[in-house]
C-alpha cells in the first residue's frame, strides 16, 4: 500500500488537487516562457551579424552613411522613437515624466537628457547599453519593461552608443520626474529581474540568411527599433508579449492598436504596399484612415522621419507576418455614407448621437464621411469607425489629436471636457453606425473607464 | 501662388498652399463678410460655399480648392436661394449683432438650394454647426421655413 | 476735416454712405444710413459733432442741413440690442423727423458730451440705454423741433403755438404754410435752445411703439456690414498674440528662428506679459505664434485651481457681510426655529462674443487711431492715450459695430495689448485674438456663493437673510461707485427683492478669487442673485405645500402688481397646471432686474441620462413703453438663449494657474437643435422703459432648474447644471 493510499481520502484529494494545480500551472509557465521569439515565424536559418555576408541590416540608411555620429544618433533615436515615451504631455523632449497609467499603479518615464542629476548624464557607455540591452540602470536596478529593451535587446552597441551620441548632444534639463507609484507586488523591482531572465532573450538582432536583405533591414527597424510589437501583439499573463498571435492586435493606454497582420479583413492584408507606406509615412492613406492616439504619435515623432527605403523595408517585413484574424473587426466599409442626413444609418438611430454629429462634427467629416476639409479628416474606410468597440473613436473624441505634418499641422478638437460619458458613446456609436460595417453600441460606463486609461 | 475662382471672378494670390481660405478672404482679398469665429469648424462664422456646398473656409486650404466656384456671402444675394434667405432674414429680423448670420445664410442657402422644402430635423442637420451667441435660433428657424415657403409659391 | 474722414475710412469714401431699404410695419421705407466708422473721426473733436453737414447742430445728437438731411448722433454702440434704431426712433419722435431718411453716425469718445446719465461716463452697458437716455434723447428732439418751429414762426410771423411739424417739415395749418427743416436750418442755428421743451404725450407717439426694422440689418445679411474685426486701412498688417497661459505669468525667453522662417512672418514683437506675431495676413502670424518657442515664467498663481477657488469662497461665506438691506428683524424671526437654508454656487464664466477680441491701431509721431468695437468709448480712447503719451484730442477712436459684447467690451484690455503692438510696428495693425486666445484671457464673470435662510409662516415667507459672497467688479470697474463695501451690482435684485417678506435681511462678502480677473457679464449680479432667490422660492413652496406660481402670487399680488400681472398672464400663456408626461416639469422663475418685469415659465424634459430637454419657454414681459417691441422680443429671445447656454454647459475651470477651455469644443454652446420654442408676450404699459438686453439672460437658469425640480423632484443648487446628478449617479 502506497504512502499515498494511507493518508485519509480528504488529505488524498487534496494533495492530488495540489498536485493537478502545480501541473496546469507549470503548463501554463512553460506555455508563457517558451513562447516564439518575435521573427521566429520566419522560419529559416538566424545567423549572427557578424557571420552575416548580406547587406548590413543594422545601422543608418545609405543617405546618412557619411552623416556625424549625432545625426546618425538621431535618426536611429527617431527610428527607436525614445521621444514618444520620454516626454511628457506638453513637456520639454527626452525629459521624461510620461505617466503611464497600469492597473497596478503610475509609471513615470524617466529624464534621458544629459542631464547629471536628474538625467542620464553620468551614464557610460556600458551603462547605456546595459539599459537598453538588459533593462537595469546605471546603479544595476531593474527597469520596469514598460522600457521596451526585451526589444530593444537586438540593437547593435554601435546604434545604441550613436543613440547615446546623440542624447547626450542635447541641452541637459534639470527635471525630477515623479516617483512611481506602484502597489505591492509590483514595486518589488527585483521581481523584474524574474522578468527579465524570463522574457529578454538579450541577445543582438540576428539576420535571417533565407530573407532578402530588405526583409532583414525591415525586421530590425520593426523589432530592435520601432518596437511595433509592444503596441500590437497581445500579452500573456505576464505582461509578455504573445508572438504566437504576433501583430494581431491588442489595447495600449485605453487605444486599440490594430490589427496589422496580413489578414485581410481585419489585418492590413487588403492594403497596398503604397498605402502601409503611405500611412507610416504620413499618418494617413486614402480610403484608409489616420493615425491617431498612440500610432499618430509614433507618426509624428518617429516614422515619418524614415527615409522611404527604410519604410518600404519595414513594409516588406510587415507583408511576411502570418494572417490572423481578429474576429470582432470586420472588414472595413469602403464606400462613403449617403449625402443626406436622412439616408444612411437607420432614421431615429441614436438620435443624440446624430444630433451631437450635426452640430460638433459634420461640419469637418461631412455627412458622407468624406471630409470637404481634410483629407486626414475622412472616416470612410478608416478602422477605428469600422470597429465595434468604438474604442478608437471615442478615444479621439475625448482627447481630439493634434499633429504635425509635412503640410501643416493637422488636428482635431477634443470633445472629453464638455461631452459627458453618454454623449461621447452616442455620438461614437453613432459614427460607427453612419461610416463603419457594423454599429457599435459602447457604453457610457466603458467610455468613463477610457477616460482613465489615458 | 493659388488661382482662385470667387463669385465669378478669376483670383489670383500669392500665398502658402496651405493658407485656409478664410484669411484669403479677409485680409488678402478684404471680403470681410466671411467672418473669422473659432478657426476649428465649430462655429460656422465662416461658411463659403464651394460649387455650392456650405464649407467651413477656416479650415479649407487654397491648396486644396483648385478651380471649384466659390461663393461669399458678398455675392450669395444672386443666387436664388440665397436671395430668398436673405429676404426671409430681413421679413422676419432674425440679425442681432449679425457676426454670425453671413454664416448661417451661407449654410441656409445652401439647405434650400438642395432641399427645398427642409423640416425641422433637416434644419438642425444643416444649421447645427452655425453657432450664434446672441441666441437668433429661433428666427433662424423660421427664416428658413418662410423661405422655403416662397420658394414654393 | 473731411480730408480726414477719408484717409481714415478703411474702404475710402466709397463706404461712407449706404442706402438701406427697410420695411416699416406700415410699409416700404428707404432709410439713409452712414456706415459709422467712415464718420465717427469726422466728428472726434472736444467740441463734439460739427457741422460739416449742416449748419444746425442744436445739442451733440442732432445736425441738420441745408437739404434737411438729419443725422442722429448715437451715443451708445450697436451690439445687436438694436440700440442705433431705438435711439433714433426716439430722437426723431420728439424732433418730427422724416423717420425715412435719417441718417445714423456712432458717437465719437466724449465724456462731457456722451456720459449715460446713469455711470456719469460713455458706456453701453447694464441694459439701460434706452433708460437712461430716455428723457435727454427727447428733450434733445423736442428742444431742436421747437428752434426749427420758432424760426419759421419768425419768418411767417406768426404764434409758435399755432405751427406743428411732421416729417422734417413745420407747418403752419391755419394758412397751410410749409418749411423744410433744411430750409430753417440757418434760422434755427441763431436761436438759442429751450431748456425745458415740451415733450409729446405718449399717446401722440408716432414712431415709438411701433415695430420698426432695425436700420443696421440690411447690411449685416449681404456682407457689407464692418465690426472691428472687418478694418482694413491702407497698408494694415496683421497679428495674433500669446500671453502667458498661467494668469499673470511673464515672458521669460523667445526662440524665434523658426517662426521668422514661417512665409509672410514680418515682426515678432517681445513684451513683457504677451507676445506678437505681426504678418502680411492672419495666418502668417498664426503659424507664426505656433512656430514660437515660448518660455513663461509663471510666477506666482500657478498653483491656481478650481477646487482651491470654492474652498475659499465657501469658507468666506461663514462670515457676517456687510449689511446691504435690512427690514424688520431678520435675525429674531429666523431664530424662531424651522429656518430652511440652502446655499447656491454659480461659476466662472468666459464671454465667448462671436467675433474674438481684437484692435486695430495706427500709432505716429503726433497721433494715434483705434479702430475697435467698444462700449467704452472714452475709456479706450483715455487708454491709448496714456500708452501713446499723445493728448486726448490726438487719439481718434473710430467705434464700430460689435459682433457681441455681453460686458467684454466694456474692457479695454484687448485696446491697450493692441496699442502696446502698434508703438512697435510701422503702419497700422490689426491685433486678432485667437479663439483660445479670447476664451483663455477673458475677464471672467465671477464666481458666487450664495446662503438662504427663511422661515415660513402662515404659507408665505416671514423671515429671510440672503448672503452674497463673490468679487466687487464694481469697486474695481467703476470705484467711486463701490461705497460701504457694498458692491451695487452684486446686490442687485437681492436687496430689491420683489417679494413682500416682514423680516429680511441681505448681507455682501467681498471675495476675490486669486489670480482670475473677473468683470461684467451678461445679466451682470442679478443672474446670482435671480438663479439663487427664484430657485429657493421652489424649496420654500415645496415645503409650504404650495404651488409656485400660488405661493410667489400671494407675496407680489399687493407690493409688485406689474409683476404679479406678468406671472399670471405667463403662466397662463404656458399652461400652468395642465397635466404633463412623465420626468417632465414646468418652472417659473420671475424678477425686477433693470426696470424691467418678467415672468418666465419653462417647460423641459429630463431623460434617463441626465440630459435636459428645454422644450420650451414662455415669457411674459412688462418694460415699460417698448420703444421698438419687436427688439424687446429678439432680446429676450436671445437673452434666454445666452442664459441657457450657462445653465447648461457654462464652466470655466481652473487648474495649474490656467484656464482649461479653448474654444467651442470644450466651451459649449447651445446649437439651434437644441434651442426651445420660445414666446414672448410683450404687457402694455405707459410707464417709463425698462431694460432688456440682460432681463432673458437672468430668467433662464432659475426657470429651467425649477422645470427640473418638478420633473424630477431634484433640487439643484448650483450652475451648470449637472447631468450626473440627474442622471442619478452622482449625489446633488
Ligand atoms: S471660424 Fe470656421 S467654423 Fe468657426
Ligand atoms: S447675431 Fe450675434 S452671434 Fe448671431
Amino acid at each position: 500500500m502506497s504512502r499515498l493510499s494511507r493518508l485519509g481520502a480528504a488529505t488524498r484529494y487534496t494533495i492530488i488537487g495540489f498536485g493537478a494545480v502545480a501541473g496546469v500551472l507549470l503548463v501554463v509557465f512553460l506555455w508563457v516562457v517558451l513562447g516564439p521569439g518575435p521573427t521566429d515565424f520566419a522560419g529559416g536559418e538566424r545567423v549572427a551579424l557578424s557571420a552575416y555576408h548580406g547587406a548590413d541590416p543594422t545601422g543608418v540608411p545609405p543617405e546618412l552613411a557619411r552623416a556625424s555620429l549625432v545625426r546618425r544618433g538621431e535618426y536611429l533615436a527617431r527610428a527607436a522613437d525614445c521621444q514618444a515615451c520620454h516626454t511628457a504631455k506638453g513637456g520639454v523632449p527626452y525629459a521624461g515624466g510620461l505617466a503611464f497609467v497600469l492597473p497596478f499603479g503610475t509609471l513615470y518615464s524617466v529624464n534621458i537628457t544629459p542631464d547629471k542629476d536628474t538625467g542620464i548624464g553620468s551614464f557610460s557607455d556600458a551603462a547605456f547599453l546595459n539599459a537598453l540591452h538588459k533593462g537595469v540602470d546605471d546603479k544595476g536596478v531593474p527597469l520596469y519593461p514598460a522600457m521596451p529593451y526585451a526589444s530593444y535587446t537586438g540593437m547593435t552597441d554601435a546604434d545604441a552608443l550613436a543613440i547615446k551620441a546623440y542624447l547626450f548632444s542635447l541641452k541637459p534639463v534639470h527635471a525630477e520626474v515623479p516617483d512611481n507609484t506602484l502597489f505591492f507586488p509590483f514595486n518589488q523591482r527585483w521581481l523584474m529581474s524574474v522578468w527579465s531572465f524570463l522574457f529578454n532573450p538579450d541577445r543582438r538582432f540576428e539576420p535571417n540568411t533565407q530573407r532578402s536583405a530588405q526583409w532583414n533591414r525591415g525586421a530590425y527597424l520593426a523589432e530592435a527599433m520601432a518596437h511595433c510589437g509592444e503596441c500590437h501583439t497581445p500579452r500573456n499573463l505576464a505582461f509578455a508579449l504573445d508572438n504566437r498571435s504576433k501583430f494581431s492586435g491588442a489595447v495600449q493606454t485605453g487605444w486599440r492598436a490594430y490589427n496589422i497582420t496580413s489578414d485581410r479583413d481585419s489585418g492590413v492584408g487588403a492594403w497596398r504596399d503604397g498605402e502601409l507606406a503611405q500611412y507610416l509615412a504620413s499618418g494617413h492613406a486614402e480610403g484608409r484612415g489616420t493615425a491617431a492616439g498612440p500610432m499618430g504619435e509614433a507618426v509624428a515623432a518617429s516614422f515619418r522621419y524614415l527615409t522611404q527605403g527604410d519604410i518600404a523595408a519595414m513594409v516588406a517585413y510587415l507583408r511576411t507576418v502570418p494572417a490572423v484574424a481578429s474576429s470582432d473587426l470586420p472588414a472595413p466599409k469602403v464606400s462613403p455614407a449617403p449625402a443626406s442626413h436622412r439616408q444612411g444609418v437607420a432614421a431615429g438611430y441614436d438620435a443624440q448621437g446624430k444630433a451631437i454629429f450635426a452640430g460638433a462634427c459634420a461640419s469637418c467629416h461631412d455627412w458622407t464621411g468624406v471630409s470637404a476639409l481634410s483629407r486626414f479628416a475622412t472616416l470612410t474606410g478608416a478602422r477605428a469607425v469600422n470597429d465595434p468597440t468604438a474604442t478608437n473613436v471615442a478615444q479621439i473624441v475625448i482627447s481630439g489629436e493634434v499633429r504635425g505634418t509635412p503640410h501643416g499641422k493637422v488636428f482635431m478638437p477634443s470633445f472629453g471636457h464638455a461631452f459627458s460619458d453618454t454623449e461621447v458613446a452616442a455620438v461614437a456609436n453613432y459614427v460607427t453606425a453612419r461610416f463603419g460595417a457594423r454599429a457599435s453600441s459602447i457604453t457610457a460606463r466603458e467610455v468613463s473607464t477610457l477616460r482613465q486609461a489615458e | 501662388m493659388a488661382k482662385l475662382n470667387i463669385n465669378g471672378q478669376h483670383r489670383d494670390v500669392d500665398v502658402s498652399d496651405d493658407t485656409p481660405l478664410l484669411w484669403v478672404l479677409r485680409d488678402v482679398l478684404g471680403l470681410t463678410g466671411t467672418k473669422f469665429g473659432c478657426g476649428i469648424a465649430q462655429c460656422g462664422a465662416c461658411t463659403v460655399h464651394v460649387d455650392g456646398k456650405a464649407v467651413r473656409s477656416c479650415l479649407l486650404p487654397v491648396g486644396a480648392i483648385d478651380n471649384r466656384a466659390v461663393t461669399t456671402i458678398e455675392a450669395v444675394g444672386a443666387t436664388p436661394a440665397g436671395a430668398r434667405v436673405q429676404k426671409a432674414w430681413l421679413d422676419l429680423e432674425v440679425v442681432q449683432c449679425g457676426y454670425c448670420q453671413s454664416g448661417q445664410i451661407m449654410s441656409a442657402s445652401a439647405l434650400l438650394a438642395m432641399t427645398p422644402h427642409p423640416d425641422d430635423s433637416d434644419i438642425d442637420a444643416a444649421m447645427a454647426g452655425n453657432i450664434c451667441r446672441c441666441g437668433t435660433y429661433v428666427r433662424i428657424r423660421a427664416a428658413i421655413k418662410k423661405a422655403a415657403g416662397a420658394q414654393s409659391a | 476735416m473731411t480730408v480726414q474722414a477719408s484717409s481714415v475710412s478703411p474702404r475710402g469714401l466709397s463706404r461712407r454712405t449706404l442706402l438701406l431699404t427697410g420695411a416699416a410695419a406700415g410699409g416700404g421705407l428707404l432709410l439713409g444710413f452712414h456706415v459709422p466708422q467712415a464718420r465717427a473721426a469726422v466728428s472726434n473733436t472736444a467740441n463734439g459733432p460739427q457741422a460739416d453737414a449742416g449748419p444746425f447742430a442744436p445739442n451733440a445728437f442732432i445736425r441738420i442741413d441745408r437739404e434737411s438731411r438729419i443725422t442722429l448722433i448715437i451715443p451708445q454702440v450697436e451690439m445687436g440690442q438694436g440700440v442705433y434704431t431705438a435711439l433714433s426712433m426716439i430722437l426723431a419722435e420728439e424732433l418730427d423727423a422724416a423717420f425715412d431718411r435719417v441718417a445714423v453716425e456712432a458717437a465719437p469718445p466724449s465724456d462731457a458730451l456722451y456720459a449715460n446719465p446713469i455711470f456719469g461716463i460713455q458706456v453701453t452697458g447694464n441694459s439701460n440705454s434706452v433708460r437712461a437716455f430716455w428723457t435727454r434723447l427727447r428733450q434733445a428732439g423736442a428742444g431742436a423741433r421747437a428752434m426749427l418751429v420758432q424760426a419759421a414762426a419768425a419768418e411767417w410771423k406768426v404764434d409758435p403755438a399755432s405751427c406743428g411739424a411732421e416729417a422734417s417739415v413745420v407747418i403752419h395749418p391755419p394758412t397751410g404754410r410749409k418749411l423744410a427743416y433744411g430750409a430753417l436750418a440757418d434760422a434755427a442755428a441763431k436761436l438759442t435752445a429751450p431748456a425745458n421743451p415740451s415733450l409729446k404725450q405718449p399717446k401722440d407717439f408716432k414712431l415709438i411703439g411701433k415695430p420698426f426694422k432695425r436700420l443696421d440689418t440690411p447690411e449685416k445679411v449681404n456682407g457689407k456690414a464692418l465690426y472691428g474685426i472687418d478694418m482694413l486701412p491702407p497698408g494694415v498688417t496683421f497679428a495674433t498674440i500669446a500671453a502667458s497661459p498661467v494668469f499673470g505669468g511673464k515672458v521669460a525667453h523667445v526662440d524665434d528662428a523658426a517662426a521668422k522662417a514661417v512665409a509672410g512672418v514680418r515682426q515678432i514683437v517681445v513684451l513683457d506679459d504677451f507676445v506678437a506675431v505681426v504678418g502680411d495676413h492672419m495666418w502668417a502670424a498664426k503659424q507664426g505664434l505656433d512656430a514660437l518657442a515660448i518660455t513663461w515664467n509663471d510666477g506666482p498663481n500657478a498653483h491656481v485651481d478650481s477646487a482651491q477657488i470654492w474652498n475659499d469662497i465657501r469658507a468666506a461665506s461663514e462670515h457676517e457681510g456687510v449689511v446691504a438691506k435690512v427690514a424688520g428683524d431678520a435675525k429674531k424671526a429666523l431664530a424662531d426655529g424651522g429656518a430652511i437654508e440652502a446655499h447656491y454656487e454659480l461659476p466662472f464664466l468666459a464671454h465667448a462674443p462671436m467675433e474674438p477680441i481684437n484692435c486695430t491701431v495706427h500709432v505716429r509721431p503726433d497721433a494715434c487711431e483705434v479702430w475697435v468695437g467698444t462700449q467704452v468709448n472714452s475709456r479706450a480712447q483715455a487708454i491709448a492715450a496714456k500708452l501713446t503719451g499723445l493728448p486726448l484730442d490726438k487719439v481718434i477712436v473710430h467705434n464700430q459695430l460689435i459682433g457681441g459684447g455681453f460686458g467684454r467690451r466694456l474692457e479695454v484690455d484687448g485696446i491697450e495689448k493692441a496699442v502696446r503692438v502698434a508703438q512697435k510696428v510701422d503702419g497700422p495693425v490689426k491685433v486678432v485674438w485667437t479663439r483660445e486666445e479670447d476664451i483663455r484671457h477673458d475677464i471672467y464673470r465671477p464666481v458666487y456663493y450664495d446662503r438662504i435662510t427663511a422661515t415660513l409662516k402662515d404659507g408665505r415667507i416671514d423671515g429671510w437673510k440672503h448672503r452674497i459672497t463673490g468679487s466687487a467688479v464694481i469697486a474695481r470697474w467703476l470705484p467711486p461707485a463701490f461705497q460701504k463695501g457694498i458692491d451695487i451690482d452684486a446686490v442687485d435684485s437681492a436687496i430689491d427683492i420683489p417679494y413682500d417678506i416682514p423680516h429680511l435681511r441681505v448681507e455682501y462678502v467681498r471675495h476675490e478669487p486669486p489670480a482670475v480677473p473677473t468683470g461684467f457679464w451678461r445679466g451682470v449680479g442679478p443672474n446670482n442673485n435671480v438663479f439663487a432667490i427664484e430657485s429657493f422660492i421652489d424649496e420654500l413652496a415645496q415645503k409650504a405645500g404650495k404651488d409656485p406660481v400660488a405661493f410667489r402670487r400671494a407675496m407680489l399680488a399687493r407690493k409688485m402688481p406689474r409683476l404679479d400681472a406678468a406671472l399670471e398672464l405667463a403662466a397662463r400663456k404656458a399652461g400652468w397646471g395642465k397635466a404633463l408626461p412623465p420626468r417632465t416639469g414646468r418652472g417659473v422663475a420671475v424678477q425686477v432686474s433693470f426696470g424691467s418685469f418678467i415672468a418666465t415659465v419653462a417647460e423641459v424634459e429630463v431623460d434617463t441620462d441626465g440630459e435636459v430637454h428645454v422644450r420650451r419657454i414662455t415669457s411674459a414681459v412688462d418694460t415699460g413703453i417698448a420703444v421698438n417691441p419687436d427688439t424687446v422680443i429678439a432680446q429676450l429671445q436671445g437673452g434666454l438663449i445666452f442664459g441657457l447656454t450657462a445653465a447648461l454647459y457654462g464652466e470655466i475651470t481652473i487648474a495649474r494657474g490656467r484656464v482649461q477651455q479653448g474654444n467651442f469644443n470644450d466651451y459649449r454652446m447651445l446649437r439651434i437643435d437644441q434651442a426651445p420654442a420660445i414666446e414672448v408676450h410683450l404687457i402694455k404699459s405707459g410707464e417709463a422703459p425698462g431694460g432688456i438686453g440682460e432681463t432673458g439672460t437672468t430668467a433662464a437658469a432659475p426657470a429651467v432648474r425649477n422645470a427640473i425640480l418638478a420633473a424630477t423632484g431634484i433640487a439643484l443648487r448650483r450652475l451648470p447644471f449637472d447631468r450626473e446628478v440627474l442622471a442619478g449617479r452622482k449625489k446633488a
